[in-house]
Formats: C-alpha cells, structure tokens, sequence
C-alpha cells in the first residue's frame, strides 16, 4: 500500500518537476523564475523524503534536512541579486 | 651525523634572524654570528681526522631507488672550502652588522645569508652528487636573492635576475652531468665514483660529461665567455659581493673541478679547454679591470681574472699546479675579501664609488688606507704577502707549459695578464688613497667604528702572515688539500711553500710584470688615446637581447598554439579525443553489455528529463545570463536527485551544499561582468560546434553504457570489505579520503588554501590602480529593495545554531554514516554566508572572531600533524589508528585518529570558502553607488567592516 501510494506521490512530485522547468525557461519575469527555482528545492525535498519511504531508510531525511536549510540561500541570493546587485553587503 | 648537522645547521639556524630581527640589528648580527661559530666549531672538531688523512662520513638514504643519497662527506678538501666558506662567513657577518643601514631589514639579510652559508656548505660537504647538484642550485637561488637584496633599485633586480639565469642554465647543466656521471660510473656517491676512474674514461658518455660538468663550472665561476654576470652582480650590498662573488660562490666552479679533478686531469681536452679558458679568462678580465672606473667593478673583474688563473691551473692536470690551485683559493679569499671591505668601506664614508671622484683618502682613513694598501699589495702580488707566493708557482707553471705545440704563448699570456694585474692594483691604490684630495658627496670621510675595520684587517693580517711564514701557516693545510684532490692514487703531491726559490724563470716574468704594470699605469693617459677604453662590446646589451630573443620565440610558438579563445581550444580538445575514441572504436568488437538495466520508474524518468531539459536549454539561453546560472542551478538540483536516487548520499550531500557555494559564486562574479554578451558568431561556427559537442556527449553516454552493462572487477571490492577492518569506519567513501587515500586529501587542501591564497592575492591588486578606477567608473544603482531586509535578517539568525548543528552532526559521524568534513566543512560556512547575506559583511565580520586565512593554516597544519603523529608510533605517515573507548553516561565511543585528520579538511573547507566569497564581495562594494543606509537594521555598516 505504502509502496504504491510513494510511487504515486514520486511520479507527481516528478512531475511537478518537469512543469517547474517549463515556467522557468518560458518566465517571462525574472520573478517567475526565480519562484520556479524555489518551487523546484520544495519538489526536491519531497522526492528525496518519498525515496526514503520506499527505500525505507531514514537517512535521506538528512539530505531532505539539507536542502531546506540550504536550499533557500539560492533564492534569496537571486533576488538579492536582481535588488541589489551585490549579494554580500 | 655531525656532518650533517654542520651544512643543515645555518638552513635551520635561518630562521633565527627573522625572531631575532625585531629586537635590533645587533640582535639579529649575533644569532647570526652565534650560528656560523656553532658550525665551524663542528667542524673544526672534525679538522684533526682529517688532516690527519681520514675522511669523516654521514647521512643517510633518501631516495635510494634513483641515487639519491642524503650523504656527506670531509676530507681534506671539504674542510678547506668550508673553513674557508664559514670564517670569512664570520667575518662577514660582523662587517655586515655594521654596514646595513637603516632601512635595511637585517632579518630578511641574515635570513638570505644563513641559507646561502647551508647551501655552499652543502655543496662542498656532499658525497652525493645528485645532492651536490640540488645544493648547487640552492646558491643560486640564495645568491639571487641576496644579489636583489636592494630590490627597489632596477640594477640590483636585473643583475640578480642575470646571475640566476646564467648560474641557473649552468646548474641545469650539471645536474645532466652528474646524472650522465653516474650511470657511467655506476654510483652517485663520490667516494665511489673517484675509484672508478678507468671505467668513467672509458665510457662513451666521457665526452658529454666532461663538457656538461664544465658548463656548470664556468658559469658559477665567470668563466670567460660566460663571466658578464659578475660584474652585474655587484650590485648586492658590499658584504654579499665579499662573501659570495669573492671568496665563496663563485669557488663553487673551482671546487668542483678539483673535487672531479681525478677524473679527467691529464686528458688532452680537459688540458685545452680548462687551461685555454683559464688562461683566456685571466688576461681579458685583467685588462677589463684596468679600465673600470667603479671600484667594485675594479675588483668584480679582477675576481674574474683570478678565477681564471685559480681553473687555468686546475687545466693543467700537474700534482704542483693543483697545490697552486689550492693556495691561491685560500690567498685569494683573503685579500680579496679584504679589499671588498675597504671597498664597502669608501663607499659607505665618501658617497661614492668611482674612482675619478676619489682620492687623498690616505690622510682622511688611514687605517683604511693601510689595509687597502696591503690587501691590494697582495692581490698585485709584491713579495712578502700571500699573492707573491701563489703568483710564483703560476707563472713557474706557465714557463714549464706549451699550448698547442707552442712553448712561449702560456707563458707570455699569464706575465701579461700579471702586469694589468699589477696596474688595476696600483690604479686601485693610488687613485683612491692618494692624490689629490676631492671634495666627496658624503661630507668629511673618516674612518669607521672598529667593528667595521677590524674583519678586514684580520684578513689582511693573515695575508701577510702566510707571505712570510708559508709553510709553517699554510702548509699542513694546503698539502691535506692537495692530497685529497689528487687522491689516493699515485704519490701525494708535494707541498713546499717557501718565499725564496732562487733566481727563476718565475721570479723573472714576475719582475717584468711589475716594471710593465708600473710603465703601464704611469702611461695609462698615454695608452688611452690609442685604446678606446671599452674595447669589449657590452655584455649586458648581448644577455638582454638574447633573452628578448628568447622570449619573442616562446611568445611566437604560444601565441600560435594557444590563440586565447576557449571555443578554439575546447573543440580542439573534444575533437583529438573523439579522434582516438573512434579509431580504438573502429579497431575492436562492440557488443552490447550483458547485465540488465534498471526497470525506470517516473520519478526518475522526470529528473532525468530535468537534467537533460535544463542543460539542452542553456546554450540556447546563454544570452539572459541570469537564466544561464538558473538553468545550471537546476541541473545541479536533479544532479543530487540522482545521486540519491542510486544510492550515493555522501554524494548528494556534498553536491546538494557545492551547488548553492557555486550559486553564490557566480552570482557574485555575475555583478562584476559586463551585462552584454559577446557577438554572435557565424552560422557556419554554430553548426561546427553543435557538432562536435552532440557527437562528444553521445560518445560518453556510449561509453557509459558500455561500461555500466558490463560486470567488472574493481578496487571498490577491497574498499568495501577492508573499511572496517583497517580504517575503523563502516562510511567507505569517508574512510577512502581520510585514511586509504589520506595523503592525496592532504595534498588537495593544500591545494585549495594555495587557490584561496591566489584569490586574495589577486583581488588585492584589483583595489588599486586601473582595475579599482573601473571598479570606480561601474558606481552601479541597486534597483531598489533593503539592504537587510529584518525578516531574512531575524530568519537567519534563528537558523544559525541548527545550520552549525547540523554541520557538528554530518562532521562526527562522517567516519561511519554519510557525512564527513568536506560536507560539513560547507555547511558551516553556508551557515557563515548566510548571516553575511542577511545581516550585511561587516556585522558578520565584526562577530566572527576567527580570521578566514587563520583557519585555513590550522586545517592544512592539524591535517599534517595529525599524519606526523603516526610517526612517533613508528608507523609511515598519515597510518590511522582507531580504538573504543568508555566513557561514563555516553557509553562505547570509538574514536578514531583520522578524525583529527578531517577536522583538518574541516577547518580548510570553511576557511577557503570564506575567505575566496567575501573577498569578491568586497571588491563588489567598491563598485556600488555609496548611498544613506536605509533600513538597516544592525549598527550601521562600515564599508570596510572588520578586516
């Protein structure tokens, strides 16, 4: 049950993936990108938490961990950058 | 082990000034001092042995596979050469204390000098001769930097730069020698080599290492045609040119003809050419000396004819020339080192070294004077001085020679050399000390404090001991010399040094040459009118164009290799392997692999198309920058997703933290381009490299194929079973880089702390001059927004202690989970960036006690140390050792040594990524438009926050 319902879930998560890239190549703003490439990190966290699921192992939760702490940083970088120029004042 | 100790003690001892040079100049002129007297004193333990006849061995194997031996080695002729090398090194060191000026650093001198002392030492000392040719270089590389040691002044800098290249050229050369020398011989150690004389000459490489040893010889020892460096050299501070270009360095030549002296005296090329050459050397460099005006340069060129007459000696290939040899090195050392004192001195109290601007100065300094007046007495050769002495037996030797047949020619040459000699000697005298007294730049000239005096007289004291008592003060040591040079086979050379030999041939040509010289400096007005004065075109214009030459050539080849654009050299690159791949290709069986793939899921299906999407849609976008780096982001996104997806965490995490340090990298970097993207190129060039690149992606994709069908066996079995066993961790991918490849991780943080180094380097120069006056000019407008927007700011705050948490937990148990200190290395510091984001750089500076460049030496040195400690177990460097120990309420822990060693990585990591980040960013803010600080939310920012 768990194991269908976690390919189910992969398979979205997967496609959500791909539309992602879609809105990110055709923008138009600079915004929209930008939210593309974040909506991308959230996607990505939750294929890395379905795969531990169906691997049933708890340490890609770490990895899971890893990009919602880090992944933000590229976002607020962009914009920072499109604000800013600089994104280390 | 004595040995040793005596040419590594000042290598070692070199630091010593560099502690002590903050505390004063004498300070510093003591540990010097301190140092050169520790290793005399050594070695004048050893003296008796070895005038007794032994020889005193040490050392030990380096590299034994190829030769190369860490030995050394006394006899005779090595304690003569670093006697002589380490008490004139006294000397010098005392006159040097009191000759540096104000601005000049004594550290950075002793430091140079103390090194120079270990290099020479090292090359007189060694029974190896490939270490012999490493120590060889190392006086050079010292001398450059000795002779440079003014390196605000242009002259000091080009005539450093000349000495290394010609001396440098001439040690690559003898490096080829020796190792032709050893496979001839069948040993690098000279006290083999020398008993194998027959089979050295016999060889067919005999031609070639006679003439590749030699090269190395003439240049150390400015031999002419090569001898222009000299004189150039003279640049350095006066107690180098005394130390190095008169009594040491330069007798490195010398030395290594006589030390090979066994091997090739007595063949007719070595006699042409070392006594032509000697000969040659000796008369032009004598009438060059003549007609200098810079007492330096007096004595630059009459160093040269010395060392001429010392190799023209050598050539000969006689028992009683090499006596001669090797008394006048040890009279030569004397005088002239005396004479470049006095010459230090003049300069040092009048302003000036040209002789047309001096004299009188005997009433001023007498005692300077005196000392001039003696040492150059010597150096003419006046009987009753050690000159008189050694000029003798030359000239004896000279009458008994024929060139070519010819039995005058050796004769006339060296008795006219002897008469310029005589010449520049009473030029040098009477020009400077007496005549007519000049007005001089340097106000009332008076003699110097004894310090400076004293060192110099000593030498000449001694110059005039040994002319009148040769044989009881220079004797014994002379005939040990001899001895060992000639070595063990046929009869010891004979040794009696006296002052009377009767009425001789020798003693004729010597009085000829002294009524020449007299008549031809009392005529020199005369003489001039008909003999332009610089009738020898200049060598420096020669070496400058030669190397302009050279350097033109190289630019011409590069240029045509390597035309600078990136499109060029890649397809060039992508075009010779697709080359190779699709002959080896064509040449064998293609079948496809054996092993099923994997089913595909959607999942993975989606992240593959990801990845390919996104990096098909690059070049296509490389216009919009910005998109450029998104795309490339979500490549490294789905990137991570598949190394999780095939089981490859440590990976994905290292990947998922490379990819936002990279983000901000570039981003950074961005600000700093130009917003315009170069032309468009032609149609024609797109289709050509949409080519190759789809041919090269396909080519890969196929090997890939190829090889993950396929079973194979690799090393990853052994990893896999070993891990636990021999490196204590059950994370393989950690164990590898921190225990089973340990010292290739060592060596790339290295590695990365140098590039991060180079980044500060650079950066730096980018604050000044033309590139911050564009920096200047970009004076960007931020469109708008806060500068540290309170919610990040606060947001980030909070997420500091779990960010640097989580950085402890991936860190510790990296050696048996997924994690280490690479990972975590990055996760700290993303930790680090993020506050500097948010908060501003200097808000964050100003909190992080820890300096960046700081942090990088400890990794790299608690990395080393951690290898180092495997030692004083007895185990080889970098062997890790793991073992469980109790603790109470934690319970088991296991710890393992190469835990220490990651914490290296660690601090490296996060030093680096530091360090290169906000460095970028500081030179960003130069270009930034300086407007009010709204909406800060933290102290207000400085612009040049913390360091």
């Amino acid at each position: 049950m768990i194991a269908t319902a976690a390919v189910i879930a992969a398979a979205a998560a997967g496609l959500g993936l791909l539309l992602n890239l879609w809105r990110l190549i055709r923008g138009p703003g600079a915004a929209d990108r930008i939210l593309a490439l974040d909506t991308m990190t959230v996607n990505a966290i939750a294929l890395v938490l379905l795969l531990g699921l169906a691997y049933g192992t708890g340490l890609y939760f770490e990895a899971a961990i890893l990009f919602a702490m880090v992944g933000f940083l590229t976002t607020v970088a962009f914009c920072r950058y499109l604000l800013r120029g600089n994104i280390i004042e | 082990m004595t040995v040793v100790l005596i040419a590594l003690l000042p290598i070692f001892g070199a630091v010593l000034p560099l502690l002590a040079a903050p505390s004063g100049r004498s300070r510093a002129t003591a540990v010097t001092f301190a140092v050169t007297a520790a290793s005399l004193f050594l070695l004048l333990a050893q003296a008796p042995a070895v005038l007794g006849g032994a020889t005193v061995a040490g050392g030990s194997a380096w590299l034994p596979d190829i030769g190369l031996g860490f030995t050394f080695l006394i006899d005779g002729l090595g304690l003569f050469f670093a006697g002589i090398i380490l008490t004139i090194g006294l000397l010098i060191v005392v006159y040097a204390g009191f000759y540096l000026g104000r601005d000049d650093d004594p550290g950075r001198f002793f430091c140079f000098l103390l090194l120079f002392q270990g290099a020479m030492l090292g090359v007189v000392l060694s029974d190896n001769i490939l270490l012999l040719a490493i120590f060889w270089e190392l006086t050079s590389l010292t001398s450059f930097l000795l002779i440079g040691f003014w390196h605000h002044r242009p002259e000091g800098r080009q005539g450093a730069r000349m000495a290394l290249i010609v001396t440098g050229s001439g040690g690559l050369a003898l490096l080829a020698g020796m190792l032709l020398l050893g496979q001839a011989a069948g040993s690098y150690e000279l006290s083999e080599i020398l008993t194998r004389v027959d089979q050295v000459r016999a060889s067919p490489l005999f031609g070639p290492i006679l003439a590749l040893v030699l090269a190395g010889a003439f240049t150390k020892s400015a031999q002419f045609p090569v001898h222009f460096w000299l004189p150039h050299a003279m640049a350095a501070p006066t107690p180098v040119s005394a130390y190095l270009h008169s009594a040491t360095m330069v007798k490195a030549g010398l030395f290594l003809m006589l030390r090979l002296w066994p091997l090739f005296a007595g063949t007719e090329a070595w006699f042409l050419v070392v006594s032509g050459t000697g000969l040659a050397t000796m008369v032009i460099a004598a009438r060059i000396a003549l007609a200098k005006d810079d007492l330096k340069a007096i004595l630059a060129y009459s160093t040269v004819s010395h060392l001429g007459l010392i190799t023209f000696l050598i050539g000969l290939g006689t028992r009683a020339a090499v006596v001669a040899a090797v008394f006048h090195i040890f009279n030569h050392a004397a005088f002239k080192a005396a004479l470049f004192m006095t010459a230090g001195i003049v300069d040092h109290e009048t302003g000036t070294r040209d002789i047309r601007r001096l004299g009188g100065l005997a009433r001023l300094m007498p005692v300077t004077a005196v000392i001039g007046t003696v040492a150059a007495a010597a150096m003419a050769g006046v009987p009753l001085l050690n000159g008189f002495l050694s000029k003798e037996m030359m000239l004896e030797a000279a009458a008994g020679t024929s060139y070519l047949g010819n039995p005058w020619i050796v004769a006339a040459v060296a008795t006219l050399a002897a008469l310029y000699s005589v010449a520049y000697a009473l030029r040098f005298v009477h020009a400077t000390f007496f005549g007519r007294s000049r007005l001089m730049p340097g106000g009332h000239p008076h003699d110097p404090p004894a310090g400076m005096w004293l060192p110099a007289a000593l030498l000449v004291t001694l110059s005039v001991a040994v002319g009148v008592l040769p044989q009881v003060i220079a004797g014994d040591l002379v005939a040990a010399t001899a001895a060992a040079v000639t070595g063990p086979q046929g009869p010891a050379p004979e040794v009696h040094l006296a002052l009377w030999h009767g009425v001789t041939a020798a003693l004729s040509l010597s009085l000829v040459a002294f009524a020449g010289g007299a008549a031809r400096y009392a005529l020199s007005g005369w003489v001039d009118r008909f003999w332009p004065r610089d009738p020898i075109p200049d060598a420096k214009a020669l070496f400058d164009a030669a190397l302009a030459g050279l350097v033109g050539a190289a630019r011409f080849v590069t240029d045509r290799i390597h035309t600078g654009t990136l499109q060029r050299a890649l397809s060039a690159t992508v075009l010779a392997i697709l080359a190779v791949g699709a002959a080896a290709f064509a040449g064998s069986g293609h079948a496809a692999g054996t092993r099923p793939p994997l089913p595909p899921d959607p999942a993975t299906i989606a992240g593959v198309l990801a990845l390919a999407g996104a990096t098909l849609a690059v070049p296509l976008m490389h216009r919009d920058r910005l998109l450029a780096l998104m795309l490339t982001a979500v490549a490294g996104l789905a990137v991570s997703l598949l190394f999780l997806r095939f089981s490859a965490p440590d990976l994905a995490l290292t990947q998922i933290a490379v990819e936002v340090v990279a983000g901000l990298l570039l981003l950074l970097v961005l600000n700093l381009l130009p917003k315009t993207s170069p032309a468009e190129p032609s149609r024609l060039r797109l289709m050509r490299d949409a080519a190759l690149a789809g041919l090269g992606g396909i080519a890969v994709a196929g090997l890939a194929y190829a090889v993950m069908t396929r079973d194979g066996s690799s090393i990853a079995a052994f990893h896999l079973a070993e891990s636990k066993p021999l490196g204590g961790g059950t994370n393989v991918v950690n164990v590898i880089l921190v225990d089973f490849r340990g010292f290739d991780t060592f060596g790339e943080i290295i590695v990365l702390g140098i590039a991060a180094l180079v980044v500060v380097a650079l950066l730096d120069t980018a604050l000044r001059g033309r590139a911050a006056r564009r920096l200047d000019r970009m004076r960007r407008t931020p469109a708008g927004g806060d500068r540290h927007p309170l919610l990040l700011a606060m947001a980030t705050r909070v997420l500091l202690p779990l960010a640097l948490a989580t950085g402890l937990f991936i860190f510790l148990r990296g050696h048996n989970l997924p994690g280490g200190g690479f990972v975590a290395g990055l996760v700290v510091a993303i930790a680090i960036l993020m506050q500097s984001m948010a908060n501003g750089y200097a808000w964050t500076a100003g909190r992080m006690t820890l300096d960046a460049h700081a942090l990088i030496g400890a990794g790299v040195l608690i990395a080393g140390a951690t290898g180092l400690a495997a030692l004083a177990f007895g185990a080889p460097f970098l062997t890790s050792s793991f073992g469980h120990f109790h603790l109470p309420l934690v319970g088991d822990i296991e710890l393992a040594s190469a835990m220490g060693f990651d914490l290296g990585v660690f601090l490296t990591v996060v030093g680096v990524v530091l360090l290169a980040l906000s460095r970028i960013a500081r030179i960003e803010a130069r270009a930034e438009d300086r407007r009010p600080n709204r909406g800060a939310i933290a102290e207000p920012a400085t612009e040049d926050g913390g360091r």
